[in-house]
């Protein structure tokens, strides 16, 4: 299984890129027009993101170099070790279903300090890759229909991501 | 909550700072983290431009239709309180194969189109169904194959291998989401077993409007 997920890293965006133009050719899609005419949202959704990352990345650098991450990170530390999970990773567990442009900022600041090819680099890569900002959507798909009372949607969705981080850390331990 | 946490993070700098004397650091902190937001977010364009474009071949193409199809047994067993050609179900493989290819931005209209569908088979509008809850938990969890961002933010900062992070992602994601199903499944089960929510009849008249077909629930077998 670990070969066959390798080989799906290294082969799931060329297969992306030559399929989808291709099985869309051959249904008569003028795939170049459709391709620009998509793209343009793209641009859009790298600007749109500008405000949140900043405000984050500022708070969270900030909280960084004061050295009260360190104090954080190292109060957790020896139960994490004991774990076998790197503890500078802690923060983005908790930070993943609260806030995603916080937790999206703490992982390019993880990857920024550590380097991406690093373990933590690479579970902080899988981690804010793997799940959803629970509450917004939590908040987003119940509030469009007036639903008040969740019932045990967020005690699923808590649930999953806790499941979803030691499953991140455990993939990364098995692939690297 | 957000606001707090943000908050929070930035009074607790100042402070630490001011005791530990990095009072100076801090502030440049507050600087270069702003630089690094503006710097990823510019990092992003080229991916989000490329993987949009891409997908919107795919969805023109009808791709992500044919992947709607694929997921409709899973998708029936999933929801199975919904009669079976109720439009619901049609948003919500909308929803979950956006998800499943990384499409968060087109996801999120199919999901929220999905609920309403979901409300008109709902008793008691306040209060959310059994299905409802199914379709946010596979939401939160949602499989991925491709986390475009992430493998934007590693190339933004040299990574040898950014797309290396696929094969790990797909396998946590998949487990997340078992995960999330079975919760899902054993919540329903303990909510049949003990029925505490059945809403009174005055609200069963408010929110029964058009014609929504009879709200038969079909006799579940798990």
């Amino acid at each position: 299984m670990v070969a066959a997920l390798h080989a799906l890293s290294a082969w799931a965006i060329p297969m992306f890129i030559v399929l989808i133009p291709l099985v869309a050719a051959f249904r008569k899609v003028p795939v170049y027009e459709t391709f620009v005419d998509g793209a343009k949202d793209g641009f859009q959704t790298a600007i749109g993101i500008i405000p949140h990352l900043v405000g984050m990345m500022t708070a969270i650098s900030m909280f960084r170099s004061s050295g009260a991450m360190d104090v954080l990170i190292g109060a957790v530390a020896p139960f994490f070790a004991w774990l076998g999970i790197p503890a500078e990773v802690l923060p983005l567990g908790l930070l993943r279903p609260i806030t995603g442009a916080g937790s999206l900022a703490f992982a390019t600041d993880l990857i920024k300090t550590h380097g991406p090819d690093s373990l933590i680099g690479r579970i902080a890569s899988v981690v804010q890759g793997s799940t959803d900002t629970t509450l917004y959507v939590v908040t987003v798909y119940f509030g469009a229909v007036g639903i008040r009372n969740a019932r045990y949607a967020l005690k699923v969705g808590l649930f999953s991501d806790a499941v979803g981080f030691f499953a991140a850390v455990f993939a990364c331990w098995l692939l690297f | 909550m957000v606001n707090w946490i943000w908050l929070g993070m930035i009074a607790l700098s100042v402070i630490f700072g001011a005791a530990t004397g990095r009072v100076q650091q801090v502030t440049e902190a507050a600087f270069s983290g702003a630089q690094t937001g503006v710097t990823v977010c510019f990092g992003l364009i080229s991916i989000l431009v490329f993987w949009m474009g891409l997908m919107k071949i795919a969805e023109v193409s009808g791709i992500v239709r044919r992947l709607s199809l694929l997921m409709a047994p899973i998708v029936r067993w999933l929801f199975p309180d919904v009669p079976k050609d109720h439009p619901a179900l049609g948003y919500i493989l909308s929803n979950m194969s956006a998800n499943l290819l990384g499409l968060g931005n087109a996801a999120t209209p199919m999901g929220i189109r999905a609920m309403q569908e979901l409300q008109k088979l709902n008793a008691n509008p306040a209060v959310a169904t059994p299905a409802m809850c199914t379709l946010l938990a596979l939401n939160t969890a949602s499989i991925t194959i491709i986390p475009t961002t992430l493998i934007a933010v590693r190339m933004n900062f040299g990574s040898a291998h950014p797309a290396d992070i696929i094969g790990p992602t797909l396998l946590a994601t998949a487990i997340s989401t078992g995960a999330a199903i079975v919760a899902d499944r054993w919540y329903r089960r303990r909510e049949r077993r003990v029925p505490p929510l059945t809403p009174p009849p005055a609200s069963t008249a408010q929110a029964a409007p058009d014609k929504i077909p009879p709200h038969t629930v079909p006799p579940v077998s798990l």
